[in-house]
């Protein structure tokens, strides 16, 4: 995904070494799947590689695991191109809930659609209530809320295809049955 | 038996029936979302749980007590004393000022000015909106409106809040605004809310949802139409 740029931008304000930048990456990005040391250090590997970082020297009486690196100029022009960059939209209508319902019907089993559906919507139900909560806890900081956001506004728009397509398999069901 | 319930409510507008045999169980202290499409009979049955509709059929109980079958005098003096009730547009008295409509439930109630004056100014306060206390509902926008129609709903400490798209009329982040202040207030007061919208978003701040369709519980989802009984 874009766990490059995500590093560039947490380098941004400063050195960091690797176990930094893990932990930096885990607390800015709370809800994302946490980040790997080994991918960080691949990671770092590759931007070193393409002049993007370049070490910047390392703890006293440390392994090269306590080197820490710092942006280059053509590391911090990347991450203004990264950020600026629009994303297509949408460009793969692909996802798991849609390929199962697609299957469901390929097989002709609407009732297994339909429960599948039913289910489906239970599930995110209860984590979009959950994720909401984030947002009533005086606790939360912004990365929190802003997380929140971004996956109340996905669920939402889950949850409203799954009730339109439970809808038109409903109908679909009546019209077989009624033929 | 639960805080508040609803057996087999049957209600029709003429010949249309809205309510098909809903059974409901709301417990003391709880956010319940009442969820479903446009028409399926969610504001119908707010309003015969608040005891502002009586159902054709079927019983609604409050605290153990049958409320549907009260006179309508005994049924308002319930809903100045117990309930509060907050609508999508808050309903504010355009000549009263924000103090002033938001004292107005305890004037009714038969609490004294000066203490009405204060209790309203507090609430004010915790909504968030003191600075409004001496303007007119035409002088706020809509998200200020209604959350001095929330602190209306609310200075009389109501035990359970009624809502039926309280942000239905404000942007997202208004609406936001309003429905952490009823979360966080019913949250402290030990409130019972019933939330009605038919957004999944708002339904996502209760603790629960009871899904309608066509007059009657959906509890699967699944949209199978079958009147309980
Ligand atoms: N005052 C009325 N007179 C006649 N029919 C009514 C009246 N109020 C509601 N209805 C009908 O009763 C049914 C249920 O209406 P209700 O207002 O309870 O639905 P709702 O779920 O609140 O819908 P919405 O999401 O659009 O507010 C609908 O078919 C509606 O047309
Ligand atoms: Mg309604």
């Amino acid at each position: 995904m874009s766990t490059p740029h995500v590093l560039l931008g947490l380098l941004a304000d400063g050195p960091k070494h690797g176990y930094d930048l893990k932990r930096a990456h885990d607390l800015k990005l709370p809800r994302a799947k946490p980040v790997a040391f080994g991918q960080v250090y691949a990671t770092l590997g590759r931007l070193v590689r393409d002049g993007l970082v370049v070490p910047a020297g390392q703890d006293r009486d440390a392994g090269p695991d306590r080197t820490s690196y710092e942006l280059t100029e053509e590391g911090r022009n990347a991450l203004k191109e990264w950020i600026a960059a629009v994303e297509a939209p949408m460009p793969h209508l692909s996802s798991v809930l849609l390929a199962k319902v697609v299957v469901a019907l390929l097989v002709g089993d609407a009732d297994q659609a339909r429960e599948y559906l039913a289910a489906q919507r239970a599930a995110h139900t209860v984590r979009l209530r959950e994720l909401t909560g984030v947002k009533t806890d005086a606790a939360a900081s912004l990365s929190d809320v802003i997380a929140a956001d971004f996956g109340i506004a996905h669920l939402d728009a889950d949850l409203r295809w799954l009730q339109t397509t439970l809808d038109r398999v409903a109908d679909l069901h009546r019209e077989v049955t009624t033929r | 038996m639960s805080y508040l319930s609803a057996r087999g409510l049957v209600r029709s507008y003429g010949r249309t029936p809205a309510l098909r045999g809903v059974n409901v169980d709301v417990e003391e202290g709880e956010i319940v979302a009442v969820t479903g499409p446009s028409g399926c009979g969610k504001s119908t049955l707010l309003h015969c749980l608040a005891g502002i509709l009586r159902p054709d059929a079927g019983e609604v109980s409050y605290r153990g007590q049958r409320i549907d079958t009260l006179s309508e005098g005994a049924r308002a003096a319930l809903r100045r004393t117990e309930f509060g009730v907050l609508f999508q547009f808050g309903q504010l008295v355009a000549e009263l000022t924000a103090a002033e409509n938001v004292a107005l439930p305890l004037l009714l109630a038969g609490t004294g000015r000066r203490e009405a004056r204060t209790a309203a100014l507090s609430w004010l306060d915790r909504l968030g909106v003191a600075d409004l206390a001496d303007q007119r509902p035409g002088e706020m926008s809509g998200g200020q409106q209604q959350r001095c129609a929330v602190a209306r709903s609310l200075v009389t400490e109501p035990r359970v809040l009624f809502c039926d798209e309280p942000t239905g009329a404000l942007d997202s982040l208004a609406g936001e605004q309003v429905l952490g202040h009823i979360v966080r207030l019913a949250r402290e007061q030990r409130t019972t809310v019933v939330l009605v919208t038919h957004d999944v978003q708002v339904a996502a701040y209760g603790d629960r949802e009871i899904m309608l369709r066509d007059g009657a519980a959906d509890p699967t989802g699944l949209g199978t139409v079958a009147a309980q009984r």
